[in-house]
């Protein structure tokens, strides 16, 4: 799968570990939240990344309490019509504090990727090098935004405000 | 009302150039029909039996003369020349060709208007007392409560891909004409016993399939926490509403499986951990909105109008007409028009562009310009001084706007049904016609009083049928249209669900059957008692006896 | 084997359209191509998905009809509508029609 992250398509460092598969004796891996949970000494005695998986029906509270330890949360989309992880991405972020990768799995399309990034997503698993374009478009064709969420964009009620400094 | 600020004009038409590259991309075949779908559900774009159709927000129901201009002459442009007015406050154009909508929608923007959320599993159109600003009994125009929710859900980036459709109406008077109950949220602006404005809370009201009446989570919410309390509701529905099954995605599944109680806790919960943080409005907000809907600049009319108390006397036609389509305004010396898009034999809810250009006009002339429309198919001037009604009802009465029948049996809420709609059982238009017909003697139905006719093609209920007096559904035996009769729902501040009279009649009985119906109220009403307060005293058995008794 | 046709949607505009004797499209029910083997009838619908691929039309399916008077007749209502146009309805009675 192509990664792209900040515009561009990247080499992908991590390893995505599926449950009951062995795993790497090195590199950076993304594992299950069950397997996270049940092998989790085991996984931080590791000397280099981890990342947990989260699927659309695990709440992102579960894993609130270890973000500290973990450099990547991956949020699962199965279908784009599934819209769990927005909610979860934005607790992440602006709940929790998440500040590592935020990158979204499964069935990421050009036309979601402006609500994924409003959301607090920073990576997105795409399916084919069109992305780049997609992506620049897909950044550029709104710039108004009506609602504060986890990307730091300002608003139009703040914009309103800033152009009335009268109120 | 509300006018477009250089954000939300470079915002609309922003989206109207990106729909314009996506058509441009499915008609050049590099979008398949699965990959457009949803995206053109994001602009209001249907492929209905016969054709496309495109459904137009009309924010709260409320319209300028120019905007309503604008519809009619996209009406005659590109469709057949008339659209079709909804039960959610919007508008259908039922013929428009798929590579026309691109400029269709930059028509709407020109004027302000648009097609975003009008379908797909957002939060859609925010729906308000069509009464707003002019009702003698509200609290707080909703239309200020409206505008901010509208603002808030335009492109959610969390809940553009809820389980299902979100419906909110809002409420500013005591007396419900919003249909509150029936919406994934109902919103009433209520006074607190220190004096303060704020919202009764209530979630998880729908019809469809498994009709429910929403239940109250907060009686009383301050104002300034409307959005943090939204977002609250929303989230926890995003995240638990069920998604393995469409018939159970709504809200109101999530409230009736965890229970209100539960529903509730989770909400305050969330909302706990939100409340003052950066979704609520800030400092002075709520007021630059407000100021939009200032009331227009009403003159000092006096309580009586010589002309009109004159007509009254001398043209009974003329005061039946304002018997029924005429309302108390709050301000002195006006009136709230009713304009019946329910003729006898007519199309519920269907008017021609003559017409709509025609109350532009009328909008002009005699109520500053705005039109609403009512969750019933109607539409209404707001705001007409009581001296104006003679002129303005000759001028209706010319257009066909006049019939003298809002709230009466022949005032029918009717879904466009199997001619139209792809996923109908059964067709609700024609039935609509044969009962206005057979109702069409005014004195007659004046005489039966306050009726709420509602008639669905299928069980998703489009048609209120759930929340009729008389409530009529269209199903399918065997290939034959047979429809199914409820009696007692309201969807007023009384609301109620309506419950199955017996079994279903064949399309050639349905009309002698609701003649039944009223023929039993007739023999069981006490004086000035209406259809539903006969029908909750004496229950559904002198009906069925009536219906099935002698065969 | 009851005999079938193919029909579909236009692009373009939404338009009813049936699948014809010449393997094209036509507004009208009549000009149908009818089936009632196995063999026509996966030919029509192959038809129909590299039709639906090519952009001309939307959503091709096979419906039941049958001929009668000289004139093809789908059985179920909803079809009859769909070929007809709306039995009730404004644009009845416009004149822009
Ligand atoms: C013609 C195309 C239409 C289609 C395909 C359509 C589809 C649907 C569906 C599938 C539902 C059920 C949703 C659910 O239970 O989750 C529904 C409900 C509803 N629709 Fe429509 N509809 C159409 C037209 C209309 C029109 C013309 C109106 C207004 C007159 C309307 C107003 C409503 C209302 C008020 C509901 C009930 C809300 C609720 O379920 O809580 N729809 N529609
Ligand atoms: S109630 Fe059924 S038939 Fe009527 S518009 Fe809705 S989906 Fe169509």
């Amino acid at each position: 799968m192509p990664l792209l992250k900040n515009g561009s398509l990247v080499d992908d460092p991590w390893i995505s570990v599926a449950d009951g598969e062995p795993l790497p004796a090195e590199g950076a891996i993304i594992v299950s939240l069950t397997r996270w949970q049940k092998e989790r000494a085991n996984l931080i005695a590791r000397a280099n990344g981890l990342g947990v998986r989260l699927a659309a029906a695990d709440h992102a509270g579960a894993i609130a309490a270890d973000l500290p330890l973990l450099a990547l949360i991956a949020l699962e989309f199965p279908t784009f019509r599934d819209g769990r992880a927005y909610s979860s991405a934005r607790l992440l972020r602006e709940r929790f504090g998440f500040k590592g990768e935020l990158r979204a799995v499964g069935n990421v399309l050009r036309d979601q990727l402006l609500f994924m990034h409003r959301c607090g997503f920073d990576a997105f698993e795409v399916k084919d090098t069109a992305a780049v374009d997609e992506w620049k478009q897909a950044m550029s064709e709104i710039s108004v935004f009506y609602q504060a969420a986890a990307d730091g964009r300002a608003t139009a009620i703040q914009l309103r405000q800033q152009r009335r400094p009268q109120s | 009302m509300y006018r477009y600020d250089e954000f939300d004009a470079a915002f609309v038409h922003q989206r109207v150039e990106q729909f314009r590259d996506q058509v441009a991309r499915r008609l050049n075949g590099s979008l398949s029909e699965d990959e457009f779908r949803p995206l053109r559900l994001m602009n209001g774009l249907y492929l209905q039996l016969h054709a496309y159709m495109l459904r137009v927000a009309i924010p709260y129901g409320t319209l300028s003369s120019r905007q309503l201009r604008a519809l009619a002459e996209i009406a005659r442009r590109y469709d057949k020349g008339y659209g079709h007015f909804t039960t959610r406050q919007n508008i259908q154009f039922n013929w428009p060709a798929l590579a026309d909508i691109p400029d269709i929608l930059l028509a709407l923007a020109e004027v302000e208007m648009h097609a975003i959320q009008t379908s797909g599993n957002c939060i859609r159109n925010v729906t308000a007392d069509a009464f707003a600003g002019a009702a003698a009994d509200e609290i707080e125009d909703p239309r200020v409560t409206c505008e901010i929710i509208r603002q808030w859900s335009t492109l959610h980036p969390e809940f553009s891909f809820l389980p299902r459709k979100f419906k909110i109406a809002v409420t500013g008077a005591p007396t419900d004409r919003a249909a509150v109950a029936v919406h994934d949220i109902g919103l009433k602006i209520v006074r607190n016993d220190a004096g303060e404005i704020g919202f009764e809370v209530a979630v998880g009201g729908g019809q469809g399939r498994t009709p429910m009446l929403a239940k109250v989570i907060r009686p009383f919410l301050p104002r300034r926490h409307l959005l943090s309390y939204l977002e609250a509701i929303l989230r926890v529905y995003n995240q638990l509403g069920r998604r393995d099954n469409l018939y159970k995605s709504r809200i109101k599944i999530l409230v009736h499986e965890v229970g209100t109680e539960t529903l509730t806790q989770m909400v305050e919960d969330e909302w706990a951990l939100i409340k003052d943080g950066p979704v609520e409005l800030p400092a002075g907000e709520q007021e630059r909105i407000g100021r939009y809907f200032a009331p227009p600049p009403f003159a000092n009319l006096p309580a009586e109008a010589p002309r009109y108390e004159a007509e009254r006397h001398r043209n009974e036609a003329f005061a039946a007409w304002t018997r029924t389509n005429v309302e108390a305004h709050r301000q002195q010396g006006y009136a709230i028009v009713t304009l019946s898009l329910k003729p006898a034999g007519g199309v519920p809810g269907d008017a021609t562009a003559e017409q709509m250009d025609a109350i532009a006009d009328l909008a002009d002339r005699h109520s500053f310009g705005e039109i609403r429309v009512s969750h019933h198919q109607n539409l209404i001037l707001a705001h007409v001084p009581r001296a104006d009604l003679p002129d303005l009802w000759r001028a209706l009465v010319a257009l066909g706007l006049a019939t003298a029948n809002i709230g009466r049996v022949s005032d029918i809420i009717a879904c466009p049904g199997l001619d139209f709609c792809s996923l109908a059982n059964a067709r609700s238009i024609p039935v609509a016609q044969r009962l206005s017909e057979r109702f069409r003697d005014l004195d007659r139905a004046h005489d039966i009083g306050e009726l709420r006719l509602n008639i669905s093609g299928c069980i998703n209920a489009c048609g209120h049928h759930h929340v009729g007096h008389i409530g009529i559904l269209g199903v399918d035996k065997k290939g034959e249209e047979f429809y199914q009769i409820t009696l007692g729902g309201s969807s007023a501040e009384d609301a109620a669900l309506g419950a199955l009279v017996g079994p279903a009649f064949a399309a050639d009985q349905v009309v002698d059957a609701v003649e039944t119906i009223i023929e039993t109220y007739r023999a069981h009403r006490r004086t000035g008692e209406r259809f539903l307060d006969t029908y909750r005293r004496v229950g559904l058995a002198p009906f069925k006896e009536s219906l099935y008794a002698t065969a | 084997m009851k005999p079938q046709i193919l029909t579909a949607n236009r692009l373009r505009d939404g338009i009813v359209v049936f699948f014809t004797r010449d393997g094209g499209w036509s507004e009208r029910i009549d000009d149908s191509r009818l089936s009632d083997d196995e063999a026509s009838r996966a030919e029509m619908v192959a038809a129909g998905e590299r039709a639906a691929a090519a952009g001309t039309v939307v959503g091709p399916y096979l419906i039941d009809a049958a001929v009668s008077g000289g004139h093809i007749r789908a059985d179920r209502l909803r079809e009859r509508i769909r070929a007809a146009g709306p039995t009730a309805g404004s644009e009845q009675t416009l004149k822009y029609v």
